[in-house]
């Protein structure tokens, strides 16, 4: 493998509502008293309008922020909660995206470490390949997952070029070590005793790949200045650590108090928050556990300091907004049956035909702009919209998604149905022309004005119950601080 | 411009039944009740008309996609019956297109019916529907209110008003309409509210409240038109003439394109402009004796008097809170209650508005008669959003 073959760019996405434990175990503590030991700190949680596939699309337009799209010929989504079990998820983030058709993609689902296999494959190949890792898991009310787990997504541009960190070695190990599951078609998991999984699981077969994986690889653990242990609790057994020699202060922190554990996403997340902060020539190991374990040792360069203008992770744990509304955290997530009333009732069948052939201008955002007057419009159409120029079939190709806009006009709807009322919407102008009605995401009252900045983020439009399909399109979000660089 | 349409046809009669929860009235029976009307009033047998158009707004709602359950409702001599739709402003297309049969010579006599049942959706507002496949995709999950309401804060933006100065305004326009429709029989709507009632509101769409929303509601109404030729050999002798009809139809500029600011409707104002120019009107503000305009939403009809010139760009606002267009006002607007208290069964509420000023043209309007003699009544309807939409205005006067 050459030098010059790594991690080219890292994104992370978590989601901007951080419920907050305490008001999980107020609701639930007279159930649950167990639990209350966690009931400290918050969770990342998506809103009603994300999953799998929009939170990964928001990851890897983090990572691919300055990067050539051009380059990438293979995309990989690793979840466990996909929303498709036959229809390629990673299909729809590539539309989102607006990568060549002419590339590779595939999902990886089955444990939580799918994710790092997809990196450790890419890692060996010699491809420019996106990986992809996004997580939402449910957890039944009252149950421990529901403490420990949270929401988030990340993404790892592997390739040629000048990498922020190169892979010095990996190991995998695969035993059916069942410490839960979680069947076909079931929501929730099913786990076994906690002291049996710390000992057994973490210890023996996750500490024993770690321990294999440094004698292969040949590095002193006290010498990893990065240790990356993707696992769900508020920190690391003392004994793990202790056991494998690890240097304590380098153990990174679980991100139980800020995000969650984060099922598949999390040991890019992990990863994500080490490359922000890694000078160069540092030694991170990164190891992921699922019915084995995924080890990978890497060694930062230089561009790790150059290249980090993104900074998702860090932008994207400060861009929050506390949450201590947990009816309506089980109520997105399916878990509590509001009465929706009539206008629920509207019938979302998406026609398969309309959806292929308009896939660029709904999962792309892509508009048309005239070659003979400039002029920027959505959706693209056969005559231009131009009141003093009637040109015809002269729009090009003209993506919207990355464009900054702001909103001329705006309502808050709180009589049309949504999930969170009431709606936010209204028209916005794209800066370099174009302008749409447009929904808008993750906003409160004081948020919208006239003229405020928004950018565009991809996210559920609707689902149709009756037929069980998710419709996805764009929504503007405002601009804040915390985000800013992300849109161009 | 073309020769237009002034002056050749004059409404015969007009019917229009009482709007409301008509719990006990399909459409069928609905339109009955404004054709007993209308047939009385024009003093003709059934077998005498030509033709007829029928408008709903609902594709499918209640009664099919046809013209035929009119022609079964009123037992007509199996003439032509062509079903129209056009969003808010169906009503008057289907009075659009028994007009245009009569000027054509093509028919001497046809009938335009509107009906609307929108109290068997089981919806409060009106039901959801589709506009389409690809608006499905890419549109926003919204409604009415919510789309109307979005007028305000571009108003406020482009005018600086602020936020309290026009929901006063607002109120002013919702508690006029009540207090007109207090005294019309067949208004839905006919209690009288006042300004911090109407203020105070729970939230529709920001900033509508609940009574800046008009009613919704059951109802039918229908005209018999004829050319002035023939209602005079028919015995008629104050002939209500059509002065101008025309509508304008968005072509997606406003969504699409660049320089609509959202403070206004596109359509009306060129409807407006050709409807003037069409009747022969020079100065709107003060030829016009009243209106009655599609007041959806209280934010609808204040920006619907700059549209059609009867107020200054930036001025309805105080035009409104000045008593402009109460029933005592310069240039009364909605002086039957409106949509604001007949609430909008979308078909007929086009018909229902010519209905009133047919009534106000002949003196025959009641308690709510304009006392200072009105010349030339104006109506409009805004069928869609503020974005993309349909406007229609129909002018209105006796025959000099």
């Amino acid at each position: 493998m050459s030098a010059d073959f790594g991690i080219i760019s890292i994104g992370a996405y978590i989601p901007r509502r951080r419920l907050q434990r305490a008001a999980i175990h107020a609701a639930n503590g007279w159930f649950a008293p167990n639990l209350r030991g966690l009931a400290r700190g918050e969770k990342a949680i998506v809103n009603w309008d994300e999953d799998a596939v929009t939170m990964a699309v928001d990851a890897a337009r983090d990572c691919l922020a300055g990067q050539s799209k051009e380059d990438v010929i293979a995309l990989s989504l690793a979840s466990t909660t996909l929303p498709f079990v036959d229809r390629l998820n990673s299909g729809i983030v590539k539309e989102a995206l607006n990568l060549s058709e002419n590339m590779q993609a595939f999902d990886l689902t089955g444990s939580q470490r799918a994710g790092t296999s997809a990196l450790m494959q890419a890692l060996g190949s010699n491809a420019t390949q996106l990986c992809l890792a996004a997580d939402n898991r449910k957890a039944r009310a009252g149950s421990e997952g529901e403490m420990l787990q949270g929401d988030a997504a990340a993404a790892v541009l592997v390739g040629e070029g000048e990498p922020i960190a190169t892979l010095r070695g990996s190991h995998s190990m695969t035993i059916d070590f069942v410490d839960h599951f979680r069947s076909t078609g079931e929501d929730y998991d099913y786990a076994w005793e906690k002291r049996w999984v710390r000992d057994e699981g973490f210890q023996n077969v996750l500490g024993g790949a770690v321990a294999q994986a440094i004698e292969k690889i040949g590095v002193k653990a006290a010498d990893i200045d990065h240790v990356l242990i993707a696992l769900p609790g508020k920190s690391l057994p003392p004994k793990f650590v202790k056991s494998l020699g690890f240097n304590p202060e380098s153990v990174a922190d679980t991100l139980f108090s800020n995000l969650g554990y984060s099922g598949t996403a999390h040991p890019f997340v992990m990863l994500a928050a080490a490359l922000e902060r890694a000078k160069p020539n540092e030694t991170i190991l990164l190891a992921s556990f699922g019915q084995g374990a995924d080890v990978m040792v890497f060694e930062t360069t230089k561009a790790v300091t150059q290249k980090r203008d993104t900074g998702g992770f860090e932008k994207g744990l400060a861009n929050k907004s506390a949450d201590e509304n947990y009816l309506r955290y089980l109520f997105h997530r399916g878990q509590l049956d509001l009465e929706k009333g009539m206008r629920a009732e509207y019938d979302e069948k998406q026609p398969g035909t309309a959806l292929s052939r308009d896939r660029k201008t709904v999962l792309g955002l892509i508009g048309g702009k005239c070659r003979e007057t400039g002029v920027v419009q959505f959706p693209k159409t056969d005559i231009s919209v131009a009141q003093n120029h009637r040109a015809t079939r002269t729009q090009d190709d003209y993506p919207l998604s990355d464009k900054l806009a702001k909103i001329t006009t705006f309502t808050a709807d709180r009589l049309t149905y949504s999930p969170d009322p009431p709606t936010y919407y209204g028209m916005i102008d794209f800066e370099g022309g174009g302008r749409m009605i447009s929904e808008f995401s993750d906003v409160t009252e004081e948020d919208v004005s006239v003229g405020r900045d928004m950018r565009m983020v991809f996210r559920i439009k609707a689902r149709d119950d009756m037929r069980k399909f998710t419709k996805y399109f764009w929504k503007a979000t405002p601009v804040r601080e915390a985000t800013k660089s992300e849109a161009k | 411009m073309a020769r237009g349409i002034k002056d050749k046809v004059a409404i015969l009669g007009m019917g229009c039944a009482r709007f409301g929860e008509r719990w006990d009235k399909d459409a069928a029976s609905l339109m009955v009740e404004a054709f007993e009307e209308a047939l009385e009033d024009a003093q003709i047998d059934v077998s005498e008309l030509d033709a007829a158009w029928l408008g709903v707004g609902f594709d499918g709602q209640n009664i099919g996609p046809s013209g035929i359950p009119a022609s079964i409702a009123l037992r007509l001599p199996n003439i032509g019956v062509t079903k129209v739709e056009n969003y808010c402003a169906s009503g008057t297309e289907s009075f659009r297109g028994a007009v245009y049969a009569v000027a054509s010579g093509a028919a001497d006599i046809a009938l335009a019916m509107g009906v609307e049942k929108l109290k068997d959706t089981g919806y409060g507002g009106l039901p959801v529907r589709t506009r389409g496949t690809q608006w499905d995709m890419i549109g926003t999950n919204g409604s009415a209110p919510g789309n109307f309401a979005q007028l305000a804060s571009a108003y406020r933006a482009k005018h600086g008003v602020s936020p309290d100065d026009l929901k006063r305004a607002m109120a002013h326009v919702s508690v006029k309409s009540h207090a007109n429709g207090a005294k019309n029989p067949k208004a839905h709507l006919r209690k009288l509210i006042d300004i911090e009632t109407a203020m105070k509101a729970p939230m529709i769409a920001e900033p509508l409240g609940l009574f800046d929303c008009c009613g919704v509601s059951d109802g039918a109404a229908c005209a018999i038109v004829t050319t002035p030729e023939i209602a005079k050999a028919l015995g008629k002798i104050d002939l209500v003439l059509v002065k101008a009809l025309q509508l304008a139809t968005s072509n997606g500029w406003e969504m699409q394109g660049a320089g609509w600011d959202g403070s206004y409707m596109h359509t009306t104002r060129m409807a407006a402009k050709r409807a003037y120019a069409e009747a022969g009107i020079t100065d709107p503000e003060n030829e016009i004796s009243l209106t009655e305009v599609h007041d959806c939403f209280s934010i609808t009809e204040l920006v619907t008097m700059e549209d059609l010139f009867i107020s200054k760009d930036g001025q309805a606002w105080k035009d409104v809170l000045d008593g402009k267009f109460d029933a005592d006002g310069k240039i009364p607007c909605q002086i039957d209650g409106g949509l604001k208290c007949f609430g909008h069964p979308i078909g007929a509420s086009g018909l229902r508005m010519i209905y009133e000023n047919y009534l106000q043209l002949l003196g025959r309007a009641g308690d709510r008669q304009r006392k200072d003699p009105p010349n030339l009544c104006l109506s409009h309807n805004l069928g869609g959003m503020p974005f993309q939409n349909v406007s229609s205005v129909a002018i209105v006067g006796l025959e000099k």
